[in-house]
């Protein structure tokens, strides 16, 4: 695990993840996924295949949906970070944090902060209202245990709902 | 799996990532998007000493009209093209093509230059990129050179570029009046690369002649393919039923893919033909040469 800040080849970066501002002294190759949930304590964010296949670690960076098993935290250095963490207010989960409860959207858990992130990206840019278009927008994130019906009904009705707050 | 330690270099300018490539050239590793690089250097299959990120550079983040053409700058990522309604009306192929590039979570990050110097056989960008007579722009300490997209890619994963190179852009030169565009894939799922690819620009006069064809196959080959033989069979012809038969026989007679454990080498050969027939017929239904005018600027 490259946890150690000491050593050669390391950086001091300064990121706002949910809308905190965070210094930290990272290692190059510290994976901007490993950063969040080593460093920061922020688990919510799984890290599954780490090769940009399986969607599980997918956040924000600058907005935009992006795999972060593919960015180094170094990388991450200015920007603005958002993740699973940040999607609820308080205890009052989102519309599409709900709307994935109320349909069954998951079993264990793993793959659903991936698939919350993407959809909130998706759904902020456009409606998602119908099976088809939910259907290509899930399509870059796996999951291994309920099937796709209850994923693809609750990014429906979260955005039949107008709502997809990300 | 996690990559072995590198030194991560993020020059400001172009001429200091130009110098740190000079000086680490075959041990170093330019990242742009990272959606190629960064799964091999986790699983160690690139083992680079030094990373060049190329991401804090200056002024290459978006797409620029130029006279009789446009260019795409290294750091444009996948998704900006896509987005971009003047290129698209320029070049319909682009978001055609990208819509079949992995994920948007992919696109958001991933460059039209890194999947141009990557160079995947069966990538849809450098076969597109191809149809359309792009040229790729390269720099170095030792100067800048063009290179025409027929003679960037050499092999898989290979292509003119030299270690200490950078591409620093892609230049596209606007369609003549008269031309259309089309592109089919075919992929087992949904953001998947290619079994095979194909993407044709065609180029009719006013009589509905066809008077230029290029059509490029993915997926079949180290690099994108020529359909010569296609081509040839088209020009001269209207786009006629049979016209379209005699390119899809001479596709698929001129592809010789080989086998592995997405699809037998059988299976794609046939793809090419029947992609290159969907392409022309796309093109015949672009409502002849006055819709296809509508692609030049
Ligand atoms: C899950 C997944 C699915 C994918 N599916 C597809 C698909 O269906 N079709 C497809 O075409 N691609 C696919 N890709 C690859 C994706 O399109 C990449 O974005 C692209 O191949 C590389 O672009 P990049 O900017 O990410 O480059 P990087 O990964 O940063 O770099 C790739 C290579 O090019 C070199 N390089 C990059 N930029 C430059 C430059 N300006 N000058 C010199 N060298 C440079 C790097 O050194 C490296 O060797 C997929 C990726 C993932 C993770
Ligand atoms: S862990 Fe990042 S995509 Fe699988
Ligand atoms: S709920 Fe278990 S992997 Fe999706």
């Amino acid at each position: 695990m490259p946890e150690n800040t000491v050593g050669e080849d390391t950086h001091r970066i300064t990121t706002t993840v949910n809308g905190v501002t965070q210094e930290s002294v990272v290692d190059s190759r510290l994976s901007l996924a490993d950063f969040l949930r080593h460093r920061l304590r922020l688990t919510g964010t799984h890290v599954g295949c780490e090769h940009g296949v399986c969607g599980a670690c997918t956040v924000h960076l600058d907005g935009a949906a992006v795999r972060s098993c593919l960015m180094f935290a170094v990388q991450a250095d200015g920007h603005t970070v958002d993740t699973v963490e940040g999607l609820a207010n308080g205890d009052e989960l989102s519309p599409l944090q709900e709307s994935f409860a109320r349909h069954h959207a998951l079993q264990c858990g793993f793959c659903t902060s991936g698939f919350l992130m993407s959809a909130a990206e998706a759904l902020r840019e456009g409606p998602v209202d119908t099976p088809e278009r939910a259907r290509e927008v899930l399509s870059g994130n796996l999951c291994r245990c309920t099937g796709y019906a209850g994923l693809v009904s609750a990014v429906v009705e979260a955005s039949d709902g107008g709502e997809g707050r990300g | 799996m996690k990559p072995r330690a590198f030194a991560y270099h993020a020059p400001a300018s172009v001429p200091e990532a130009l110098a740190l490539l000079a000086e680490h050239s075959h041990d170093a590793k330019v990242l742009a998007g990272g959606q190629s690089l960064v799964p091999l250097l986790n699983f160690r299959m690139s083992a680079p000493e030094h990373l060049i990120d190329v991401n804090r550079l200056p002024g290459l983040d978006t797409v620029v009209r130029e006279a009789g053409g446009w260019r795409i700058p290294a750091l444009v990522r996948q998704r900006t093209v896509e987005r971009s309604l003047e290129l698209a009306a320029a070049f319909p192929l682009l978001p055609a093509a990208l819509a079949q590039v992995a994920h948007p979570q992919i696109r958001n990050r991933g460059t039209v230059c890194g999947s141009v110097a990557h160079g995947d056989p069966a990538a849809e960008l450098p076969t597109v990129l191809t149809a359309l007579g792009a040229t790729m722009h390269v720099a170095s300490t030792r100067g800048v050179r063009a290179v025409p997209a027929d003679d960037f890619f050499l092999f898989h994963f290979t292509t003119a570029l030299e270690p200490d190179e950078l591409l620093v852009g892609v230049t596209l030169a606007d369609l003549p009046p008269g031309t259309a565009t089309g592109f089919a894939e075919f992929a087992t799922r949904n953001g998947d690369f290619a079994l095979a690819a194909v993407a044709g620009v065609v180029h009719r006069d006013d009589d509905g002649v066809v008077r230029s064809a290029r059509l490029v196959a993915a997926g079949v080959a180290g690099t994108p393919v020529r359909l010569a033989a296609a081509e040839a069979a088209l020009v001269g012809s209207a786009l006629t039923p049979a016209a379209l038969v005699a390119a899809q026989h001479a596709a698929r007679g001129e592809v010789d893919p080989s086998g592995d454990i997405h699809a037998p080498g059988a299976y794609r050969k046939q793809l090419v033909g029947v992609l290159t027939r969907r392409v022309l017929t796309g093109l015949t239904r672009q409502g002849g040469v006055a819709r296809a005018g509508e692609h030049g600027r």
